[in-house]
């Protein structure tokens, strides 16, 4: 194999993926693994900034104003990677007052906000009725919001409370208000990785058919990753191609974000003697993701979790996206991390990176 | 053409490809262009390039222990949170017996140097730094005492009333065994005024290293940025650095120090950025072509930024640290020590081999204990 990139560094051992990628050519999972493993951290940059040029002529990251509103912590699931739950009984257990959701979006909405990231756990409590009438209640007082609302595991609870079919649910929830599914609890989409650390959650397929329904009534989503548990590096690769396939049919994700599990506090950090993954294997997990995923337009950068110097440098791993200003957040936080950003910060490290910051809605079109 | 060149030419740097490549020093005109040129990407593979043919895939650390012997100083600098003033920090100094203590309470962590560092504080005589040394070699003699900037070894021999090769000798003669890179901050007579006026101005920094390097003593530089330097004065900085290093031979490593705002008179300022602390690692590598080493500082950037940093021109992340006071304050969301077996992860997730160095760069080999 010739080295086409040997001038510089160390021959990296991907030129054949670098020549389909300067072809624009798809590449296989094999190549994806292989680009996982890869150390060279400049020709992962180089590569998925090319993807991400292709895909994005203009220099510009976008960036949504938005709130994330969690409205209750009380789950029944008890995924161990997760520190933000409390079991139904739980005296820290919470649902929030209607009043304090309208309140969260008016401070949102003066902020000059349009998304509403509203998400909670599977709490037997509430159920479609108390959704469709906060949903309708948000988009009467709010009317210019969008709601980016749930995921599939609180669909498929609903659904199953409700003796409904997940699309039914979905079409109730969307004539109550709701605008687009969030791609949260995707995990890995490898049920050997979902039962060790979450095993009372969907299954791959489910979350997939979730998706699945969604895009064919036409409600676009967001996909997402958690990574660095104890998946394998050929887990993530399936997790991508099982993201693949189903965009080849539905065309319905807009965006792919990936973060690595934050052991903070979690159930799985005492099981487990899990290192927290760092920055290289961030960039490189989303380098490949940009190039791999070449049918979602859109990678956002996890500066949440990976804090606004990793953040910004990601914009050059095949990131086009600083995702949402999160007035608010509280999941990540209560595994102990705590990034926050104003949008001036936003905007000031998008011009630093050599962009222009342009706010965007849930749809990725420029507001 | 070759793919890499074509890239570099689109970007309008071929010329400066071209010089690296050829193992050709780089102009004035050249640093400037390289921070001013949007394309990171490339100038960190030419960084990387000139890393990866001096060093291979190793990536340095070193296990130490920093002591800050005072936070009483009289230099004031507006840049600076650490000395003590109203309102601020409380004062302290460290007698030879503190410093003792502190040295004692990691006895069992096998570390190789010992790094001291200070504030000028004008009450205390020439004997004291002899004492902190001597103490240090008696409790450490296995470690080499990396103490005082250039900064106060000017000052420490005025206290003494020496002439300061005399007082660097005798210093010597306690186990001064090399200076660390600290309080040049930026070889500028504009910042010099601006910021910290009654330190010793850039000509008097590169005269006391001049002198110590004579000496036999090696040093490291460092380089405060973003503040309100220029691109022209980093740029200037690191050729002035470069012309001292020609002449002596006496430099290590090179240390860019990402500037904290907090709690300082230049409070307000944003934390600098991911992008730009990798842009100092990777400029420094291409333009210092001949100092051996560029340090990622991780107390500075932060472990992610350093660990990145790798791939961007530094070879070494600094060390284990036990107890850093400078920034204790302004950093107070990140940790002021890692351990051994977490600097190592972050090196080898970051795909390079890491080797434990000593002061002098020259690996220790540690069988059992290396993962202690």
């Amino acid at each position: 194999m010739t080295a086409v990139t040997g001038l510089l560094g160390r021959a990296s051992g991907v030129s054949d993926i670098a020549g389909k990628v300067d072809r624009g050519e798809r590449i296989t999972c094999e190549d994806a693994l292989r680009l996982l493993e890869c150390p060279d951290l400049g020709e992962l940059s180089r590569m998925a900034d090319q993807v991400r040029r292709r895909l994005h002529p203009e220099p510009v990251v976008t960036y949504v104003v938005g709130r994330n509103i969690n409205y209750t912590n009380v789950c029944w699931v008890r995924c161990k990677f997760c520190a933000f739950y409390r079991p139904p009984g739980d005296p820290e257990g919470y649902v929030l007052p209607d009043e304090e959701i309208f309140r969260k979006i008016r401070e949102m909405v003066d902020a000059g906000g349009i998304e509403i990231l509203l998400q909670g756990g599977l709490n037997s409590t509430l159920k479609l009725d108390y959704f469709e009438r906060l949903f309708r209640e948000i988009k009467r007082r709010f009317p210019g919001t969008h709601l980016h609302a749930l995921s599939p595991a609180e669909i498929l609870y609903l659904a199953k409370m409700s003796r409904l079919s997940v699309r039914d649910t979905l079409v109730r929830l969307r004539e109550a208000g709701m605008d687009t599914l969030p791609g949260a609890g995707g995990e890995i989409l490898v049920d050997d990785v979902r039962r060790k650390i979450a095993f009372r959650k969907d299954t791959a397929d489910e979350w997939l058919g979730v998706m699945r329904d969604a895009h064919s009534i036409g409600m676009r989503t967001s996909a997402t990753m958690m990574y660095g548990s104890v998946e394998t590096l050929e887990d993530r690769v399936e997790h991508l191609r099982r993201i693949r396939d189903l965009q080849d049919e539905t065309g319905g994700f807009t965006a792919f974000i990936a973060w690595n599990f934050q052991p903070g506090g979690t159930e799985l950090a005492r099981d487990l003697p899990v290192r927290k993954t760092g920055a290289a294997d961030y960039l490189r997990t989303i380098a490949t993701a940009r190039i791999f995923l070449d049918n979602i337009p859109n990678i956002q950068a996890s500066w949440v979790t990976q804090g606004p110097k990793i953040g910004q440098i990601s914009l050059s791993y095949g990131v086009n996206d600083f995702g949402s200003t999160m007035l608010e957040e509280n999941v990540v936080s209560a595994a102990g991390t705590t990034y926050r950003m104003t949008i001036q910060e936003i905007e000031r490290l998008i011009r630093d990176a050599g962009y222009e910051p342009r706010r965007r809605d849930t749809l990725y079109r420029p507001v | 053409m070759h793919p890499d060149r074509r890239r570099f030419a689109e970007a309008g740097l071929a010329d400066i490809y071209d010089r690296v490549i050829a193992g050709e020093r780089l102009s004035e005109e050249d640093g400037i262009r390289l921070f001013e040129t949007p394309c990171l990407g490339l100038v960190g593979r030419l960084a990387n390039h000139v890393r990866e043919a001096r060093h291979g895939n190793a990536a340095y650390y070193i296990r130490n222990q920093h002591i800050n012997y005072t936070n009483i100083c009289s230099k004031r600098c507006r840049f600076c949170s650490f000395y003590a003033k109203k309102g601020g920090p409380e004062p302290y100094t460290l007698s030879p017996g503190d410093v003792r203590r502190k040295l004692e309470s990691y006895r069992h962590v096998p570390i190789t140097e010992v790094h001291i560092v200070g504030g000028v504080n004008p009450r205390l005589p020439f004997s004291y730094y002899e004492e902190l040394l001597s103490v240090v070699r008696q409790v450490r003699p296995e470690a080499t005492i990396k103490a005082f900037t250039m900064i106060e070894l000017e000052a420490i021999a005025e206290a003494g009333g020496l002439p300061l090769e005399d007082a660097i000798r005798r210093l010597m003669d306690c186990g001064l065994g090399m200076v660390p890179g600290g309080g040049v901050e930026v070889l500028s007579d504009r910042l010099h005024e601006e910021l910290f006026g009654r330190k010793l101005d850039g000509e008097s920094w590169l005269r006391v290293a001049r002198t110590a390097h004579a000496l036999g003593l090696k040093s490291n530089a460092t380089l405060l940025y973003g503040h309100l330097e220029t691109n022209e004065e980093r740029v200037r900085h690191f050729v002035r650095l470069r012309e001292l290093q020609d002449e002596t031979g006496g430099f290590l490593a090179f240390i860019p120090l990402a500037f904290h705002s907090e709690r300082t008179e230049l409070e307000g300022l944003p934390q600098t950025t991911g992008m730009l602390d990798l842009r100092m690692i990777a400029v420094a590598r291409l333009m210092l072509d001949n100092f051996p080493h560029i340090k990622s500082f991780w107390v500075m950037v932060g472990p992610q930024v350093a660990q990145t940093a790798l791939w961007y021109g530094a070879d070494d992340i600094d060390g284990t640290i036990l107890e850093y006071e400078i920034t204790r304050e302004e950093i107070h969301a990140t940790r002021q020590e890692l351990t051994c077996e977490e600097l190592l992860g972050m090196i080898r997730e970051a795909g390079r081999e890491p080797v434990e160095r000593d002061s002098f760069y020259r690996p220790v080999s540690r069988l059992a204990e290396a993962l202690a």
